[in-house]
């Protein structure tokens, strides 16, 4: 994908999103702490592109996604969607930009509402945003995006609970993209599906890109699943942009350490490779949040870690045309 | 001499709709220090193979076959019988070791409580062995965090409290369900280290269940996968790998995305899991199978040796000759 010759449709700047929490083991009456679950990510995303975010449980990468939808309002930065800053519009701006991103959730039976027939929850987004429409042609489309995601007509009528994971995460899929979105969230969509089923999911959502021209923010733990679907990818840690890069430059040569101990750590299905590989263990656990480490927040764990690290905030800043890094020492 | 031997096991449960059978004529030996494991999709029976050899079933499931440990079967032992084995000889790591742990006892009283009905050590002894094992699966500052409650952990630490408290009285057995399913990468990375190491140190033989088959390409000798309550295909990790011969252990392989190699579409296995209450008549699979056949449909494949390898069990109609070529491209040989 050339990046040069394009605008890109949704601009990340600076953003951060704190929340005031009440401290470990604090009193009723002691001060309100700060919990800053995203600090500062910045990051552009071109017109059909699959941007992956990457990290562990609390980096933030679901509270980024819910940022940008403001789902949860960002604390400071710009969030820029085809040119025009949404942080300082209102509730009516941004239930227009809501047809044009939508967003697939990770568990797929909770994200359903049990009371609502299938017809009834793929329908609704057409329902809130184009109330104009006809129920006819609300119920003609909603049969087409069923048959899109393939689902059979016949279920029209069904609820949530008749359906097995994968076939409810195919149903978030066909309600996020009845408006016919240009961006589309995903928030650890196959997680909670089993592998063949995952597989499914994953081609669905790539044959739905092409057919559609969608982009999409693709977020998720496993890192196998993020280089299949992604262009470029953004490992996080604590809050904090590690690395962005395209997704060979970092599966190749990764340039943060934090990049190398996640691509070590994930086991390989071939027993020979698998058994002669050196794991680069990380020692110790994730720092809070409340209290993220001075300077790099990955320090503490880094085993490069140098004095400098303690002094300087890193910032991301390319080391080749496909990287960008956020370590010092790259 | 095999240390656990696993005859046609079956798992039935009474429920609203009739009997369903979760597991089907499972069958396998645990030698000493081996690791096996049983990987399969959610209800493919994995879980209940090993609840049931433990006396954890639900009231309302019945075994059938037997699991001879040391010459007496688990599958007809009293509670009072099983309790002598369960956590001394065989013992259990399960997947989420937030709800494993009894929330309202410090880890010290869960752990020593363990050793003094096994072992009949006094509180003090069983302490200070229960600050040993937290050692071993390198918990920092021991001796201090022996005393927190597990809230207080993080999940990457509770579960090495699990494996920690598995290990304290030395079993022969290790029966690990899904432990790092719930833990991030570079956690699971730690706890499997972990458990090679102190195999590797204790000599005690693993059973692990997963659905990740890296986990088990690295960790185990002997694979069984389980498709629907039955088992598809058995044999050792580089035969599994490296020649698979059962369509759904390909499937399996094809639809992985995988980081040592590149791109090519994710072949998936179309349809979804059997429901159990309306299992087919024959193989379970062959709803998805792309092989399948009328007789596939009625006839239920038996387990037996392939014509290629006679080390590998698969239950399968189509000859293991006529899926090489697929076997080849999933593999990656």
């Amino acid at each position: 994908m050339s990046e040069q010759n394009k605008k890109p449709i949704l601009s990340v700047r600076n953003v951060k999103v704190h929340f005031q929490v009440k401290g470990d083991g604090a009193w009723p009456w002691s001060g309100k702490r700060t919990l800053k679950a995203v600090d500062g990510v910045s990051f552009d995303l071109y017109e059909g592109e699959t941007l992956g975010v990457v990290g562990e449980s609390g980096c933030g990468k679901s509270t980024l996604s819910r940022a940008i939808l403001n789902l949860i309002p960002a604390t400071a930065g710009e969030i820029v969607w085809m040119g025009k800053d949404l942080t300082k519009g209102s509730a009516k701006d941004w239930h227009a930009v809501r047809k044009d991103i939508q967003m697939i959730f990770q568990d797929p039976l909770a994200s359903l509402n049990p009371r609502m027939t299938i017809a009834q929850i793929i329908g609704e987004p057409l329902r809130v945003h184009r109330p104009e429409l006809p129920e006819e042609e609300v119920m003609k489309r909603v049969r087409g995006m069923m048959t899109k995601v393939g689902l059979r007509e016949q279920m029209i009528n069904r609820y949530p609970h008749e359906f097995s994971g994968g076939q409810c995460q195919r149903i978030g899929i066909a309600r996020a993209l009845i408006l016919e979105p240009k961006l589309i969230i995903c928030d650890e969509p196959v997680s909670a599906l089993d592998v063949s089923i995952q597989a499914q999911i994953i081609n669905l959502l790539k044959e739905l890109q092409r057919e559609m021209g969608l982009s999409l923010i693709f977020i998720a733990h496993d890192l196998a699943v993020v280089k299949h679907i992604s262009d470029r990818i953004l490992v996080m840690y604590l809050g904090r942009e590690m690395e962005l890069a395209e997704k060979y430059a970092l599966y190749d040569v990764p340039s943060h350490p934090y990049t190398r101990a996640l691509l070590s750590a994930i086991p390989i299905p071939d027993p020979k490779l698998e058994r002669n590989k050196t794991i680069q263990i990380l020692q110790g656990d994730l720092p809070s949040p409340i209290n993220p480490p001075s300077g790099c927040v990955f320090r503490t764990r880094c085993p490069k870690a140098e004095q400098r690290c303690s002094q300087e905030l890193p910032k991301l800043r390319p080391v080749s045309d496909k990287t960008q890094t956020s370590c010092l020492l790259a | 001499m095999s240390l656990l031997k696993v005859n046609n096991l079956g798992v039935q449960f009474t429920t609203n709709d009739g009997i369903v059978s979760a597991v089907n004529g499972v069958s396998f030996d645990l030698e000493k220090g081996q690791t096996l494991g049983i990987v399969g999709e959610s209800g493919s029976g994995k879980s209940q193979t090993v609840l049931a050899m433990m006396g954890l079933l639900a009231r309302n499931g019945k075994t059938s076959g037997e699991a001879v440990y040391n010459g007496k079967n688990l599958l007809t032992m009293s509670p009072s019988e099983l309790n002598r084995i369960r956590g001394d000889r065989v013992s259990m790591i399960f997947q989420d070791p937030m709800t494993s742990l009894n929330p309202y006892l410090t880890v010290e009283r869960q752990m020593t409580e363990v050793l003094e009905l096994h072992k009949g050590m006094t509180r003090r002894e069983a302490k200070k062995r229960a600050i040993e094992l937290l050692e071993a699966v390198r918990i920092p500052e021991a001796a201090r965090r022996v005393d927190m409650y597990p809230h207080e952990f993080s999940g990457g630490m509770r579960q090495r409290v699990m494996i920690a408290m598995a290990l304290l009285c030395e079993p022969e057995v290790l029966i690990a369900d899904e432990p790092t399913t719930a833990l991030d990468v570079t956690v699971q990375a730690q706890i499997l280290t972990l458990l090679k190491d102190l195999q590797r140190d204790f000599g005690t033989s693993i059973i692990m269940i997963t659905h990740d088959l890296g986990v088990v390409a690295g960790l185990c000798e002997k694979v069984m996968v389980m498709y629907g309550g039955r088992v598809m295909e058995y044999g050792t990790a580089d035969e599994i790998f490296y020649q698979p011969s059962h369509p759904y252990t390909i499937g399996l392989l094809g639809a992985l995305p995988r980081l040592d190699h590149d791109g090519s579409e994710l072949v998936s296995i179309p349809g979804n899991p059997p429901n159990m209450a309306r299992m087919p008549k024959g193989c379970p699979f062959s709803e998805r199978c792309a092989h399948a056949s009328d007789r596939c449909v009625n006839e239920l494949p038996p387990l037996a040796a392939s014509a290629l390898n006679p080390h590998i069990l698969r239950a399968c109609h189509k000859p293991a000759a006529e899926l090489v070529n697929e076997a080849r491209e999933v593999a990656h040989v």
